[in-house]
């Protein structure tokens, strides 16, 4: 080929004499930002749709008709477009919008906390007057107001660019903010005693262009200049990229990076605000051991106390070598793991599978699904996923309560581009409307619907209704992904029933054409442990017990027990010493009776972690870990993304990162890891785990998208026979439990600012339901189950269909997991008034 | 104060109805809700929201930006004077300080019994009439302060009669014959011309 001559179509702009070609379709704010002009603008921002509000963004264009200023952010490039950033015109434009907009601007700069980081403050002083001409009164309004528990709102300060209130409506979907009044008296607030209750709130304070709009926990903490950035990524499942902001050590603010690939820059107010857990005074500082009641170390005493690294190591590694010579590796069980880096997941699996020698490793507490299964479907990348043309089956808890920017991408490309999505999950998502078709099988019975819906793709509709779906609706949902490559959006959606449902749906939807999966597993790293092979049956790198890694003395070769086969080995004896890795299993694993007996019957339970959550109350050794910003490292998302975590302050007391605690433990039973930091630990991974070949640490912290883990893998899943369906009686209701955004995890009660929004427990029932058990909003009813029952308020919701019973867990009040038999795919309850 | 009552909801039903998006029926609602309580209350728009699905904030954002929704309650009887150029040359001023003091209220200012609300407004574009006012938006035109004595006394006495208490206006309960309904098609669906249309052409020619 030779040079290919230029595009009859391109579309040339000249921009200050020199000429570009932009993109089809691209707005000339972008355009010019792209080829080195930055405009100054208000109200534009790259993720919301272009308004027009501020007029900062003005300059002088001309496209044949002669000269004039326009919006650049409201302007589509056009061929032959001539551009002048630089004009006299454009120059007095600026300055005059400038001071229009300080009219009513108090300049009362010195004590507001935008200050020095502040787009209007900034561009003022770029391309404003130097003095204001204004003389008369400027608006006054009560200071400030809080808009919710955590965004607090100075009107006057607000300079009307539309940008939180947009995003209120068009990107959380959550429209309880709004312009109020006109003119000049046009003000942002809410409706009256009606709070901006938005999952997402903390993002308006972050793009807000001006001070008006300021989060409570950053109110004069600091000013831009004390604080000292790095760039990392929020463990969550969706990897969110973020600016860690510290000061004086202290982490004082957590804010979103836009990362094409993931979070676009948002977050949930739950992980922008959860750092005040960081530095809570309840952090684990030291390790702990029994000792008597002066403080000293005995192993007879009933307390915990504060000891050394060195007696308490010692006596871990005494413990495990004892166990080893009982009752050989099976006895030794690793539980948890997905709080932790990738590091520090492999040298835990080195540590475990290869130093100690058992495959008892589990990072998921029986409410994920199998890492065989994670490991070896097809994926996809999210903007893969949501590609026009694509359509997204959703199956997994609601994205907007447990996968936050997931869902704001998902609303996203609902909206605005052509992508279908079908809900295949007991309840109705927090999509709403924007759902193209709700597939609400009755619980258990997820398996049989997904079953019929692939039919129905391949032309076979089903003529009654299947596993309490409607015919109509599946041939619907049918048409809704006919022709369209399906990304299926798949986790546990309620751990009232067992996974099989699950399974056997995801088993099913593999065989829709151009099928591929997003495992919504959640737990902030558990992609991470299962790639790293904290699961049995895994080795690092999505391979299957066998061949022995490379470096590695050895490696088990028969699959141990998953975190239920533990905990049961635990209460026969079987297994005697239980190392908990940031995990809580009396307060998240289904079965809460099974793991409050088995810790209490363990010989041995020793546990590393962050806050003496309730496992770690009543375990025996306890060592103390660095966590989040503490420690450096990469992290995994659940497209299989590898992200830097980078480390920006300093480990409470004398805790460690948990990949050191590992090696320290290895070196107490006679093993050296290998390891000497991070980046060694990665490059061992780099070398041991085939989907990581060709990945470099430095690569990963390059890239602001961080870098992605593939497949192929040979693992291979077989599907397990189709879980048989349990039919349902005409008295009784199945129970969905689920989690919601704000609930009593440990991180959220450590955080001042989020600790109060935790609802108590309700039962959510279709209304309908509701009138036909006589229950009203608010009444209290006893809740009853084969297994157990439970006492809480009845809280109508139209979301959940009819026949199902929804209860949130680790919420106050009630525990739905009392409800839940373990040996039965689901899970009937019977409700009366009390 | 309040929500619909009963039969306003079946008003607010058939007004909904009216429009292909639901939300479409928000201004005439509000006006509903100002019949209904003379003005509009935060449970009314709380409960325009839920009819029209969308929040109570969006419905307060919409009934702010117009001076004619007033979110607290306001007279029996809403008195705007006029006081722009037309009627300011005619004696727009002096009509408005006649009546502050005729009513002992100022512009903006509601009179002690809650009958009358007083209020100095802009062009009402009645120019050629100056110098006017409205009241409850009935207009009456070149006024003098005796008329405007007589205007308030009939008020007062019941003897005027074509005004109806604040927020009732006659366009809110109109009724719509089926088959003049604008079909009630969102717009991007709608494939042919709207009933309405044929219906003028039909019988509207030459008119
Ligand atoms: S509060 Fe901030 S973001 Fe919201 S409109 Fe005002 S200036 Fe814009
Ligand atoms: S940035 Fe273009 S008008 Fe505000
Ligand atoms: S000036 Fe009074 S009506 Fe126009």
């Amino acid at each position: 080929m030779t040079d290919a001559p230029t595009k009859p179509d391109a579309i040339d702009v000249t921009l200050n004499g020199v000429t570009f070609e932009a993109e089809p379709g691209e707005l000339l704010i972008d355009a010019c930002e792209r080829n080195g002009v930055y405009i100054p603008r208000f109200c534009y921002h790259p993720r919301m749709t272009p308004v027009g509000m501020c007029r900062m963004c003005l300059v002088e264009v001309d496209t044949g008709r002669g000269a004039a200023l326009q919006p650049s952010c409201m302007l589509t490039c056009t061929p032959g477009m001539t551009v002048q950033t630089e004009s006299e015109l454009t120059k007095k434009a600026q300055d005059g919008v400038l001071e229009f907009l300080l009219i009513n601007h108090p300049l009362d700069c010195p004590v507001c906390d935008k200050g020095g980081e502040c787009p209007l403050q900034d561009q003022t002083m770029s391309y404003g007057p130097g003095e204001s001409r204004f003389v008369e009164q400027k608006r006054h309004f009560e200071k400030p107001i809080p808009v919710n528990e955590n965004v607090y709102l100075d009107r006057e300060r607000c300079i009307l660019c539309d940008r939180c209130t947009r995003f209120a409506s068009e990107v959380a979907g959550d429209p309880l903010i709004h312009f109020q009044d006109r003119g000049s008296n046009t003000q942002v607030n809410t409706f009256p005693d009606e709070p901006f209750a938005s999952y997402f709130s903390g993002n308006t304070v972050q793009i807000c262009p001006v001070g008006a709009l300021t989060a409570k926990p950053y109110r004069f903490k600091a000013r831009p200049w004390d604080l000292e950035e790095v760039i990392s990524t929020y463990p969550n499942p969706m990897g969110d990229r973020i600016s860690v902001q510290s000061s004086r050590d202290k982490v004082l603010r957590i804010q979103g990076v836009d990362s094409d690939a993931t979070n676009w820059g948002w977050l949930t107010d739950r992980d922008r605000f959860s750092f005040e857990a960081i530095h809570h005074p309840e952090r684990l500082t030291v390790p702990l051991v029994h000792g008597d009641d002066l403080g000293n170390a005995d192993a007879a005493g009933d307390n915990l106390v504060a000891a050394s690294w060195a007696v308490a190591l010692q006596q871990a590694g005494a413990v495990i070598t004892a166990a080893l010579d009982k009752g050989g590796p099976d006895a030794v069980g690793v539980l948890g793991g997905a709080r932790l880096s990738n590091e520090a997941q492999y040298a835990w699996a080195k540590l475990a599978k290869s130093v100690i020698g058992t495959d008892n490793v589990d990072a998921q507490l029986d409410d994920g699904l199998p890492a065989a299964m994670v490991a070896s479907y097809p994926r996809r990348t999210l903007n893969d996923a949501l590609a026009p043309g694509s359509a997204v089956v959703l199956m997994s808890e609601d994205p907007k309560e447990q996968f936050g920017t997931l869902y704001l991408r998902l609303r996203h490309a609902l909206q605005k581009r052509d992508i279908t999505l079908v809900e295949l999950n007991p309840t109705a998502s927090g999509l709403g409307r924007l759902t193209t078709v709700g597939l609400h099988p009755r619980p258990g019975e997820t398996g049989v619907v997904a079953r019929a819906l692939v039919d129905a793709v391949a032309g076979a509709l089903p003529t009654a209704d299947v596993g309490g779906v409607s015919a109509a609706a599946i041939s619907a949902a049918a048409t809704a992904v006919h022709g369209r490559p399906v990304t299926v959006v798949c986790g546990r959606a309620s751990l009232a029933e067992s996974a099989s449902p699950t399974i056997d749906a995801a088993a099913a939807l593999r065989e829709l054409p151009g099928a591929a999966f997003l495992f919504a597993l959640r737990r902030g790293n558990s992609h991470g442990a299962i790639d790293m092979g904290l699961a049995p049956g895994l080795l690092p790198g999505r391979v299957g017990l066998g061949a022995t890694p490379e470096g590695w003395a050895a490696a088990p070769t028969v699959t141990g027990l998953d975190a239920r086969g533990m905990l049961e080995a635990a209460v026969d004896g079987d297994l005697s010493v239980l190392v908990l890795v940031g995990s809580d299993p009396l307060a998240d694993f289904p079965d809460a009776d099974l793991a409050s007996r088995a810790l209490t019957t363990c010989d041995t339970v020793i546990a590393v972690d962050l806050f003496a959550n309730l496992s770690v109350a009543s375990a025996d050794i306890v060592f103390p870990a660095a966590g989040f910003a503490e420690t450096a490292g990469t992290h995994t998302n659940f497209e299989g993304r590898v992200s830097p975590l980078t480390r920006k302050v300093t480990a409470p007391g004398v805790a460690r990162p948990d990949w050191v605690i590992a090696s320290d433990l290895a070196f107490e039973l006679g093993a050296d890891l290998g390891f000497d930091s991070v980046e060694s630990v990665f490059d061992e991974i780099v070398t041991v785990a085939p989907s990581h070949a060709g990945l470099s640490f430095a690569d990963v912290a390059a890239d602001n998208d961080g870098a992605l883990v593939r497949g192929p893998t040979a693992l291979d899943f077989g599907a397990p026979e189709p879980t048989a369906v349990v039919p349902l009686d005409g008295y009784s209701l199945r129970l969905v439990t689920d989690h919601r955004l704000y609930d009593n995890a440990t991180l959220v009660q450590h955080c001042p600012s989020m600790a109060n929004l935790a609802d108590v427990a309700q039962l959510s029932l279709h209304p309908l339901d509701a009138d036909r058990l006589g229950a009203g909003a608010g009444s209290l009813v006893t809740v009853i189950s084969a297994a157990g029952s439970i006492e809480l308020p009845v809280r109508p919701d139209p979301a959940v269909p009819r026949g199902s019973g929804v209860i949130p867990l680790n919420r106050s009040g009630a525990d739905p997991r009392e409800l839940i038999d373990h040996r039965a795919v689901v899970t009937d309850i019977r409700v009366a008034s009390s | 104060m309040s929500r619909f009552n009963a039969d306003n909801l079946i008003v607010a039903e058939s007004i909904i109805r009216r429009y292909p998006v639901a939300k479409s029926a928000l201004i005439p609602l509000l006006h509903l809700a100002q019949e209904q309580d003379g003005y509009v209350a935060d449970d009314a728009m709380a409960h325009i929201a839920e009819l029209v699905g969308v929040t109570p904030a969006e419905v307060v954002g919409t009934c702010t930006f117009y001076e004619m929704f007033k979110r607290h309650p306001v007279g029996t009887y809403v008195v705007n004077i006029c006081t722009n150029i037309s009627c300011l040359v005619l004696g727009g001023e002096e009509l408005l300080h006649h009546a502050e003091k005729s009513l002992g209220v100022r512009a903006g200012g509601t009179t002690d019994d809650g009958l009358f609300t007083l209020e100095d407004v802009e062009c009402i574009a009645a120019c050629t009439e100056a110098p006017c006012l409205q009241v409850n938006y009935r207009y009456r035109y070149r006024l003098t302060t005796d008329d405007f004595d007589e205007l308030i006394d009939g008020l007062r006495t019941g003897r005027i009669t074509d005004v109806p208490h604040h927020g009732v206006l006659a366009r809110i309960r109109q009724q719509i014959a089926d088959d003049r309904l604008a079909g009630v098609v969102a717009p991007e669906l709608a494939t042919e011309a709207p009933v309405w249309l044929a219906a003028s052409d039909a019988g509207g020619a030459g008119s």
